[in-house]
């Protein structure tokens, strides 16, 4: 077949411009990954899963070049306590970072971590290749065989505060591919931030295996160039009564799929999965979210807001895979787009696939503008139509946000939330 | 088993009259149509080539262009695949072990009288409880029309096997201008309607299934209704698969011209046997400026036994097109039957204003698996769509619902409001939502609700001490989650659909 020709050819011109990092404790899996990627073929336009997101800016063998926006503002989570790990362009940068040292917690590089008999070795594309199926997910495989760096954290105790890995962007044709692993040891507990534009072209996996009772929360807000792209591909197992915590703030940037694949396999774990963006012109952002239940009495919600305007389009394809024998599951998935002008689209497939009888199941998907009665009665009270507008816009991302455990996090997110849209009705 | 007693006017809302009564009564028990009729059966060879196409072409005494349209949809169906996206799963079909015609040999000739009707034929509609004087006419039976019609009215097409055996009051629907013939006949009698609107809604290179169905389609039913008549009576089709190893292709045109009006209903049984077998039809339904289209479905091909022997594999095209402002179409189905369904009853809201209705329950059991939903293309402004359907699964069926909503960015100040809900009975089955949504608009509203749960303990519980067995309480607790669809159907139809739901569930518990 021409298309399967097609797919091959594609696929060797990306493989043709990367090199595998050799030696190491990753070498096997590197490998492997490698031919996962050969036998699946980088997504094409008219695999059903890309439906509605074009890949080829993201699976071309040349990242499309992306200007770099310089905002002025203060960084992100500048007021939180937190140890900085900095990557520009993919590549470590020591000297922005802080001391990689801290109680409870055991901090590596994937590109120095040498020791043969490395903890990360059992996990290292473990997640990823377990979230082939049933859907393909070509690029984190690829991501495996050819990350160039990436953190290795294990999480022992509770930290006392936040890791937060910050991607800058140095060159407008840089192409980067970073590869994360977190473990959970029982009982612990960590945040995780992640914040910044990155790269051009953007691939990132992490993979996380959350122990039992242990709690990971994560906190991720990508970057405001306006031309980056970015793929991103978050894998997490849930232990029993463990917890995930998983929040992404998105604005601006060409492209973004962001991936989401959890598995709950430990009874009484729970999962929240959360996203809120707001797109203006040149701007298409995709969650794409798979949740699998395959343990009894677990929860799991995932809540989707989206923002669009000036012609930006907004993606969610969600899933529910509730197994076999999985009961007393509490699934929840929200939805929902405010289309503030008529030039912008949104487009969702939210599944739900269910082979257990006792279990409680719902999904929701909204579209439409602002609501012209709240309006009304905010106009009616005196507020301007501007402000009345954000104000709206602005509580109807607040349940995406509301997800977020901390509350200082949560008001970090609110404030460059409106900041966003002063900047746009200014 | 009799678990379903409907007791003598007990229930029963008034106007309805005993014959219904007694229908709904007799539908109790295992799969009611599993019997076959030993009838002479006409077949054309075994397999698919441009001979059989000339050859049921011939049969049907058709005109040189259909010839011509139906090679051409064989050509195009040559260079299609057969769908996997489907979640059904079902060993491949032998396209060309296949009879694509059949028909019972006492079709040949008219019969001057009942007597000269194969009995066996007779036999098989009273045991589907068609009146008498309907038999009649279904038989062929000359002059049958003009002897005065018993009870309440609704002219019936009935298709055996590959051929439409007869339509009932056909002389009624003349002068009120509406035409109910077989597709055959309207090829022949009506080819200026047939050649302007066949294959506009449903083209011929659409899908595997279409495209097959444009090929080899024996017959079917159509439909004209004029501008400004409202039909005076409910028009039915009734289909029947009899002979074995029988694809049977129906192909339906319905055109409701400016300000007309029409209810029509589909039902359709099949014999029991080991061997599955194909039913792939097409349905047209063209409505124009005012008009109303509702199309009621209750299909209850053969399942399959509970080890998924045999059954109808069920791959059905349906699409309405409201091609004028204000059109209004309407969409309700009860799926009890079938191994495998393929079904996507869909509206194309073209002109503003117009509207489009979707009510579906779908009931697998055993084996079935069930792969169903619909389409709402929103093209025009202000148009207007609702969709509500009801997946029940049990045993050991799988249950899918598969939607789309689409907005175009024409289609201004449209709303949408779809709700699925899923019910399971039993931990074997699944129930899946698939639903697709693109808004490409901003005054358009889409709303889209699903949940999936369980047959409520504490309703069951309610019902059993109030010394209901507990299939009778499942019965009642699933008839009241279907009620907002129920509701939508014609009285009569509403009636056996409930009793179908209780029947489909036969054996889930316990």
């Amino acid at each position: 077949m021409a298309e399967a020709k097609l797919q091959e050819t594609a696929t060797e011109a990306m493989i043709s411009t990367l090199s595998m990092p050799q030696g190491g404790w990753a070498q096997p899996a590197r490998e492997d990954a490698l031919a996962r990627v050969r036998a699946m073929g980088l997504p094409q336009r008219r695999d059903e899963y890309w439906k509605f997101t074009r890949p080829d800016t993201l699976t071309q063998a040349e990242p499309v070049p992306a200007a770099i926006f310089e905002h002025g503002d203060a960084p992100m989570f500048d007021g939180i306590d937190r140890l900085r790990i900095v990557f520009a362009d993919g590549e470590f940068d020591a000297d922005a970072s802080d001391d990689l040292s801290l109680e409870g917690v055991k901090i590596e590089r994937l590109a120095t971590a040498m020791s043969d008999l490395h903890w990360a070795r059992d996990l290292y594309g473990t997640l990823e290749k377990n979230g082939q199926n049933p859907v393909p997910r070509p690029l984190a495989a690829l991501n495996t065989a050819f990350a160039t760096d990436g953190v290795l954290i294990h999480v022992t105790g509770r930290p006392s505060k936040p890791i937060n890995l910050i991607y800058k962007h140095k060159s407008e044709t840089s192409d980067a591919m970073l590869h994360h692993i977190v473990k959970l040891d029982a009982g612990a507990e960590m945040t995780l931030l992640e914040n910044g534009p990155a790269a051009a072209r953007f691939n990132t996996v992490m993979e996380v295996d959350v122990a039992d009772t242990a709690r990971f929360h994560h906190v991720r807000a990508q970057g405001r160039d306006h031309e980056r792209r970015a793929a991103t591909h978050l894998f997490t197992r849930l232990g029993t009564e463990s917890l995930l915590k998983s929040f992404t703030v998105t604005v601006n940037g060409a492209m973004t799929r962001n991936e989401c694949v959890i598995e709950l396999t430990g009874d009484d774990a729970s999962a929240h999965v959360a996203g809120a963006s707001v797109g203006d012109g040149d701007f298409h952002h995709d969650d794409t979210v798979f949740i699998t239940h395959d343990a009894v009495n677990c929860e799991s919600r995932q809540v989707y807001k989206k923002v669009l305007r000036n012609g930006a389009t907004g993606v969610f394809q969600g899933k529910i895979l509730v197994k076999e024998g999985a009961q007393k599951t509490d699934g929840y998935q929200i939805s929902q787009s405010l289309l503030l002008d008529g030039d912008s689209q949104f487009l969702a497939k939210p599944e739900l696939e269910i082979y257990a009888d006792d279990v409680a199941c719902s999904h929701g998907s909204t579209s439409g503008a602002i609501d012209e009665e709240a309006l009304f009665y905010l106009r009616a009270r005196g507020v301007s139509h501007a402000e009345a507008t954000d104000l709206l816009t602005l509580a109807f991302l607040a349940e995406a946000v509301e997800e977020i455990e901390s509350e200082n996090l949560r008001e970090e997110i609110i404030g460059r939330l409106s900041s966003w849209l002063e900047r746009r009705s200014g | 088993m009799e678990n379903v007693t409907l007791k003598e006017n007990d229930g029963v809302k008034e106007g309805v009259d005993q014959e219904t009564v007694d229908a709904v009564r007799e539908v109790g028990g295992k799969y009611k149509y599993g019997w076959s009729t030993d009838i002479e059966m006409e077949y054309a060879p075994k397999g698919l080539t441009p001979d059989i196409v000339r050859l049921i072409s011939e049969k049907n005494e058709e005109p040189e262009w259909m010839t011509e349209w139906r090679l051409a949809a064989y050509d195009r169906w040559l260079t299609k695949k057969e769908p996997d996206w489907a979640m059904v799963d079902y060993p491949e079909i032998d396209f060309q072990d296949q009879y694509y015609y059949a028909r019972p040999k006492s079709m040949i000739e008219k019969p001057k009288s009942l007597d000269d009707v194969d009995p066996k034929l007779l036999e098989t509609y009273k045991k589907l409880g068609i009146p008498l004087k309907e038999q009649m006419v279904l038989a062929g039976v000359e002059g049958a029309e003009d002897i005065p019609a018993e009870g309440r009215k609704v002219a019936v097409d009935a298709v055996f096997d590959s051929v439409s055996v007869g339509t009932t009051f056909q002389d009624e629907l003349k002068k009120a201008g509406v035409i109910f013939c077989s597709i055959s006949e309207a090829i022949r009698e009506h080819p200026e309607l047939v050649r302007k609107y066949l294959g506009t809604v449903v083209p011929v290179s659409d899908n595997f299934y279409a495209t097959l169905n444009s090929a080899v389609f024996s017959d079917g039913s159509f439909v004209y209704v004029p501008p400004g008549v409202r039909c005076p009576m409910e028009l039915s089709t009734y289909f029947r698969i009899n002979a074995e190893n029988t694809g049977q292709f129906e192909r339906t045109l319905i055109i409701a011209d400016k300000g007309s009006y029409v209810s029509y209903l589909e039902g359709c049984t099949a014999p029991q046997r080991d061997e599955s077998q194909l039913h792939a039809a097409v349905v047209e339904i063209i409505v124009e400026e005012d008009a109303e289209v509702k199309y009621s479905t209750v299909q209850n091909w053969y399942p399959g036994d509970e080890d998924g022997k045999g059954g109808i594999y069920n791959f059905v095209t349906k699409r309405a097109d409201c091609r004028g402002d204000r059109a209004k179409v309407m969409w309700t189905q009860v799926e009890t039957g079938s191994a495998v369904t393929w079904k996507y009853p869909s509206c194309i809201l073209r002109g503003d204003d117009s509207q489009g209705e979707f009510y579906s329950i779908a009931i697998a059991n055993n084996m079935q698996q069930a792969d169903t939903g619909t389409k709402m293309i929103h093209l025009g402004k202000r148009t207007k769509s609702r969709i509500v359907s009801k997946g029940i699964s049990a045993g050991k069926a799988q249950n899918t619902y598969r939607g789309l909503v689409s907005m175009h960015p024409k289609a201004k100040e449209s709303r949408n409001y779809t709700q699925c809900d899923s019910l399971l009975i039993g931990s074997d089955c699944g129930a899946h939502t698939v639903p697709y949504i693109e808004v490409k608009n901003n005054s358009s509203r889409v709303e889209h609700e699903a949940t999936t749960s369980k047959v409520d303990d504490d309703q069951m519980f309610y019902c059993r001490s109030r010394g209901m067995d507990e299939e009778e309480a499942v019965a009642l607790v699933v008839n009241g989650f279907c009620k907002d669809v129920l509701q939508a159907l014609p009285m009569e139809f509403a009636m056996e659909a409930q009793a179908l739901v209780a029947i489909s569930l036969e054996g889930s518990v316990g």
